[in-house]
């Protein structure tokens, strides 16, 4: 069936402009989603949610024809339901972690846990069981079947979970010759804290803080797709005004998080003074975000309805001015990295992820646009003020380090250009409105292009105001396993250079 | 070459003087003294993230920025615990992190200092404790400073690690238990 026939069939989903919702039986499952896959649409998520009713398997795909989430009820929950890890290969460790959480298993081959280690037993499910405290029984280090790799002179290099550096914790297995990495294991979830089943213990108009705080470096763009979604659900507009501000601190958390990656990007290439540079302007930015919002980092800022302050009228000649300042030295900067011969020589080649094995493994957002994925958001499926801003689409094919490297900078001048416009443009009124309670299993979903990339948060109401199931997905998931190749055939020093080209959260993945 | 010479000749020196007649002022001032009077050299800071959701982070970076200039202090962030005086932890602290950070504490030489960032460490914060969150430090570790915010500010934290300094026998170098029973939590911001 072609894949317009499925949406025609589709109803309309509350949430993200042009979202649609289809129920599929199991055998209709495997041939929508292989539709899917056949048109080039991208997995964006893949969650259960589960009711007095039984389960229900949902999964979040972008087509051209736009947004589609796909629910399967689960009518024997002992039995597995098709994988489809070989459609999509970034739904291999959504699927296992819906087996920890939920305890849904697929026919997939990999039925190794993912985000449970062995901190809790594993027949607690923490999305279906009632909340519990902490439990002492057991080892907590448990033998995790890393693949091995077997030849003359290969060792393993094992790294983390605690990293020699500011950094989230995670671990690294590295299968080596020499100093070439031949494979590149991770082991995630290490920061895992309960995040879903937390959401349960919120009122469904509070827990906009608790999804501000899911990746604390994308707080406007998982609290800003929170509250898309919640807005969805209970029919709410947003004023003008609140859409046009919260654009604006989405832009302001780009540029925040581009400047600091390209700082730390030039410090692991060997150039201290490009932290030096980068860090300064970043701090630039916090300032005038403290000046301008009452904080350097905007995680209280995105509430339902609306925005939690308005603009001061002295607001838009000091963020202008500071990022005027800002874009003239990142003009200068720019040149100065693309002119230092040590430089290029660390970025160009390093981690190359080919635009084909991009598209197969479903790379997505800044990593996806260094690799020809061109998907944004903000053009693809945009909300407004995005169709009225007219992002222009950013994009390069390389694939290695020096691409993601200039994607971050074209995508740095496109935002300065966007905080002018808005700051020029934003409509007057209000910047809050209440919002109403939604109704019990109201269900709907928030789509927001958050720096890293697409940023979902898929929300179902309760009773009397409560959250009956939020599942929040950063774009990390699906980015994560196509760091493990971008690694391949590179040498272990240009790891950390490699990482932090991506620079993935670990927080926003193991929730 | 030549331009990189121009842009650091151009922008000089960013770091700021700490500003007068403030408490933690007084300690920045007379800080690299008192570190040398402890300990005889600069402070080793080793970062652990026991669980946070990396917005502590970013301002723990900012510390080491041009403006706050924290090794221009005398303090610095390394890489092994074993080369470190201080801990500095963030997170509610997750299961899944408790093994790590209790090994990363062992193997912290004596005298030791731990401080608590942000308020899920102060805490645990928004997060609490579940099934998967043993929430605040103190929980797993004994901790001698917490520093609420969330995130703190580049000041809050530094003020913290001035604090736990500040705590210290300013002669005969930490003793191994040095004020690690009671807390010494800072007001909220």
């Amino acid at each position: 069936m072609a894949l317009r026939a499925w949406f025609s069939r589709s109803d309309a989903h509350a949430g993200a402009p042009g979202l649609r919702a289809l129920t599929v039986t199991h055998a209709q499952w495997r041939q929508v989603t292989r539709d899917l896959a056949a048109t080039g649409a991208r997995l964006l998520a893949i969650w259960a949610s589960s009711d007095e009713r039984g389960q229900t398997i949902r999964a979040a795909f972008l087509a051209d024809e736009g947004g589609l989430v796909v629910n399967l009820p689960i009518a024997d929950p002992d039995a597995a339901y098709p994988g489809i890890e070989d459609l999509f290969p970034a739904a291999a460790r959504m699927q296992r972690a819906m087996a920890d959480l939920s305890g849904i298993r697929s026919t997939d081959p990999d039925v190794r846990p993912w985000l449970r280690h062995a901190a809790w037993p594993r027949n607690y499910l923490p999305l279906v069981d009632p909340p519990q405290a902490p439990v002492d029984a057991g080892p907590l280090i448990e033998n995790y079947e890393f693949v091995r790799v077997e030849g003359d002179g290969v060792h393993e290099i094992a790294v983390g979970p605690v990293h020699a550096g500011i950094i989230e914790p995670g671990h690294f297995r590295f299968s080596v010759v020499g100093e070439k990495v031949l494979r590149l294991e991770e082991r995630l979830g290490y920061v895992h804290k309960g995040i879903e089943q937390r959401f349960r213990q919120f009122p469904i108009l509070e827990a906009h803080r608790l999804a501000a705080r899911v990746s604390g470096d994308s707080a406007v763009a998982f609290s800003w797709a929170y509250c898309q979604a919640l807005e969805g659900l209970a029919g709410a507009q947003i004023p003008a005004r609140a859409a046009w501000l919260r654009a604006l601190y989405l832009e302001l958390e780009r540029i925040a998080n581009h400047l600091g990656d390209l700082g730390a990007l030039g410090n692991d290439a060997g150039f201290a003074f490009g932290l030096a540079q980068f860090s300064r302007l970043k701090e630039q930015l916090l300032r005038a975000n403290q000046e301008t919002f009452g904080e350097r980092y905007l995680m209280e800022a995105v509430v339902p309805g609306g925005t939690r302050h308005d603009l001061t009228p002295t607001g838009p000649s000091l963020l202008g001015g500071c990022l005027r300042e800002i874009e003239h030295e990142v003009f200068t900067l720019r040149t100065i990295y693309d002119e230092h011969e040590g430089v290029r020589d660390r970025f160009n080649g390093a981690g190359t992820v080919t635009a084909a094995l991009a598209a197969r493994l479903g790379l997505i957002g800044l990593a996806g646009r260094a690799s020809a994925q061109s998907l944004d958001l903000r053009i693809d499926l945009p909300c407004e003020p995005y169709r009225s801003l007219a992002p222009v689409k950013i994009g390069r094919s390389e694939g290695d380090v020096a691409a993601r490297v200039a994607v971050r900078f074209d995508e740095l001048l496109e935002s300065f250009r966007l905080v002018h416009r808005i700051l020029e443009g934003l409509p007057g009124g209000p910047h809050v409105e209440a919002v109403p309670v939604p109704a019990d299993r109201a269900c709907g979903a928030g789509l927001i292009e958050g720096w890293r990339g697409p940023v979902l948060v898929a929300l179902e109401a309760g009773p009397a105001g409560s959250i009956r199931r939020c599942h929040p997905h950063d774009p990390s998931w699906q980015n994560w396993p196509v760091l493990e190749h971008a690694i391949i055939g590179n040498i272990v020093p240009d790891f950390p250079l490699i990482n932090k080209s991506f620079n993935l959260s670990y927080s926003g993945h193991d929730l | 070459m030549l331009k990189t010479l121009r842009q650091i000749a151009s922008i000089g020196i960013v770091s700021e003087l700490p500003p007068p007649a403030d408490d933690s002022l007084r300690l920045r001032d007379g800080l690299q003294d008192r570190i040398r009077a402890v300990l005889g050299r600069a402070l080793c800071i080793r970062h652990i993230d026991a669980g946070s959701c990396n917005g502590c982070e970013l301002e723990i970076h900012a510390i080491n920025n041009p403006v706050y200039n924290l090794e221009g202090l005398g303090i610095r962030f390394v890489a092994s615990p074993r080369h470190a005086d201080m801990l500095l932890v963030t997170g509610p602290v997750s299961k899944h992190m408790e093994v790590a950070l209790q090994r990363t504490y062992e193997a912290t030489p004596d005298p030791k200092l731990v401080v608590a960032l942000g308020d899920c460490g102060c805490t645990g914060g928004i997060f609490g404790e579940n099934y998967a969150s043993r929430g605040r430090v103190s929980n797993v570790i004994p901790v001698d400073v917490a520093v609420p915010g969330c995130p703190p500010s580049p000041t809050r934290i530094l003020q913290g690690i001035l604090a736990a300094l500040a705590r210290s026998p300013s002669k005969g170098g930490l003793s191994a238990n040095a004020g690690r029973i009671e807390k010494h939590a800072l007001p909220p911001q």
